[in-house]
């Protein structure tokens, strides 16, 4: 790409661009040619009747799958066909709709086995264990007790991670994609579950996570008070094509919106 | 295992078997002989385990990387003649490493392909490499083929088969035991969460296997110049299968039950001499009993995500 300041125009680029992307099952396009654009520290809710594409979208940006078509763009760099921990390392992290915590591990190591990426210590220093495995292996305990502490899972960071309240495994699984220093943030429907108690707090955490980290998020999300509540701009799918995108009162307003959701 | 004085219990280890070894030609030769298996077997268990137990890949193959490493050891040591104690300490140690390189080889060779594969794939497909391994030696004559091999050489005693044992565990435990070895488990418990955290699974599998297999080969330079003779039978599917019940009676991914089964398992069979044909029944029987009652493994105490 021809970019002659990349310093001035990177930070006006998009963080994040979808272009055309499109993920095909044989003959079922779960995406198809869909347009998405995040700016830096944007909240961005995606949201669409069950089966619209939503977490295949995900799929598409994290890379669990390659995309059959179209370009997504990062950062400025292209993210189609790399595998999901290169795009993880380039500052993409995920929640997901079902909790996929590390079931064996404490809270504890759940977060430092994703501190990890940005301090690639490996075999030689494990094995050797002098003092830059040492030090490094303290840095990476002050990060993730940092980051505990932030979310006052603290106290809980010697108990298994499936020992956790159900709400608290939700808020785990943020805090590990956290501790992946990414630039992008996606969660995959964080309030399912909840109740409305836990849905309020929920809204005030990832307002507070945007203001605190400085990162982009794009929530999927199927409880509209959630994504209405907090989201500066909704994109909305149906059947894996994009039919709206707008403010929460425009989406709200929107007749085809209307139309997927309840029919006509 | 306290990550702090890890290389103080290696280095222990390493001294405590060499005076062992000093004074061993005072003990029964027979047990001797005896606690050089367990010491072998310790080493085969606790290095699967790093595959099947830590990273969950399901190895039906460890019985073929020690063969690898039997064998290459074994033609190594063949080459000399009688050694001064000192020229055979090097000599033995070079072949037993170079067994053991040779067996890692061989796990990078089948860890690579293996990877897209899961479960019981995987498991059949490292059993059909450990079948070919075997098929191999039994038809190369420059090995003796299906007669066998004998070593020239009775060089396992006690301080190589337990400073061997004492660096098989410290790797194990000190690669489980960081950060870094976090990813082990991590690619055990769920891979596409660990992936989505910039954990790169293959990698790790690759690792596993590199490093299991490493010592597989070390362990069966070990048993050559233990037993003296080598026959690729001594390598088939049940030798493969009686290192997966260690591993899966001392607990997978618990390093410390691995080696008490390993010890227990290789001990049973002795006291069990009278009805030594009837010890795979036994085997079975007991892995039956044991998935019933306790599937966490028989020295796994604590809840698995207690686990420090």
């Amino acid at each position: 790409m021809n970019r002659p300041s990349p310093g001035a125009e990177k930070l006006d680029s998009p963080l994040l661009q979808l272009d055309k992307a499109t993920l095909r099952f044989g003959g079922l396009a779960a995406v198809s040619d869909l347009d998405l654009s995040l700016g830096r520290n944007e909240l961005v809710g995606l949201i669409g009747p069950n089966g619209a594409g939503k977490t295949s979208a995900f799929n598409l940006i994290t890379g669990v799958y390659p995309p059959s078509g179209g370009s997504i763009l990062f950062d400025g760099r292209p993210m189609a066909n790399r595998k999901p921990h290169q795009i993880a390392r380039a500052g993409i992290a995920r929640t997901f709709q079902n909790i996929r915590l590390f079931a064996s591990m404490t809270v504890f190591d759940n977060v430092r086995t994703a501190a990890r990426l940005h301090c690639p210590r490996g075999v030689r220093n494990a094995l050797w264990r002098g003092r830059s495995f040492r030090d490094g292996e303290k840095e990476i305990s002050g990060q993730v007790m940092e980051l505990l502490e932030i979310f006052q899972l603290g106290k809980f960071h010697a108990a298994a991670a499936t020992s956790l309240s159900y709400g608290d495994q939700r808020r785990l699984e943020i805090i590990r994609a956290l501790a992946t220093k990414p630039k992008l943030l996606l969660l995959d429907e964080p309030a399912a579950g909840m109740n409305a108690t836990e849905k309020a707090e929920l809204m005030r955490l990832i307002q507070f996570i945007k203001d605190r980290f400085q990162v982009s998020i794009l929530l999927v999300e199927h409880d509209m008070k959630v994504v209405m509540g907090i989201c500066e701009r909704i994109v909305v799918l149906d059947y894996g094509i994009k039919i709206a995108e707008g403010t929460p009162a425009e989406i709200r307003a929107h007749p085809k919106v209307i139309e997927a959701y309840l029919g006509d | 295992m306290n990550i702090r004085h890890a290389k103080t219990f290696l280095l222990g280890a390493l001294a405590l078997g060499f005076l062992v070894s000093v004074v061993a030609s005072h003990f029964n030769s027979y047990w001797l002989f005896i606690t050089y298996d367990i010491a072998i077997n310790v080493i085969l268990a606790v290095s699967l385990n790093l595959i099947n137990g830590y990273t969950g890949q399901f190895s039906l193959g460890h019985a073929g990387f020690m063969a690898v490493g039997a064998y290459t050891a074994a033609v190594i040591t063949n080459q000399f003649g009688d050694l001064n104690p000192f020229a055979a300490g090097a000599v033995f140690s070079g072949a037993l490493l170079a067994g053991g390189a040779l067996a890692a080889g061989a796990g990078l060779l089948v860890g690579i392909p293996t990877l897209r594969l899961r479960g019981d794939y995987l498991a059949i497909v490292t059993l059909g490499f450990g079948e070919i391994i075997r098929v191999i030696f039994q038809n190369m004559q420059g090995v003796g083929g299906a007669r066998g091999l004998s070593v020239a050489h009775g060089w396992t005693d006690f301080f190589w088969a337990f400073g061997a044992a004492a660096a098989a565990v410290y790797v194990v435990a000190a690669l489980v035991h960081s950060t870094y070895g976090r990813g082990f488990l991590a690619v055990r418990d769920d891979e596409v969460a660990a992936s989505a955290m910039g954990i790169n699974p293959v990698r790790y599998k690759v690792t596993a296997f590199v490093v299991g297999a490493f010592f597989a080969g070390v362990a069966g330079g070990l048993y050559a110049h233990s037993k003296q003779f080598i026959t690729p039978g001594g390598f088939n599917f049940m030798q493969s299968v009686s290192i997966v019940v260690m591993v899966i009676l001392g607990g997978m991914g618990n390093t410390v039950g691995v080696i008490l089964a390993a010890v227990l398992l290789t001990l049973l069979p002795e006291f069990l001499r009278p009805i030594a044909e009837y010890r795979m029944i036994l085997y079975s029987l007991l892995l039956v009993v044991l998935m019933l009652a306790r599937p966490q493994g028989l020295f796994t105490f604590r809840k698995q995500g207690d686990a420090k």
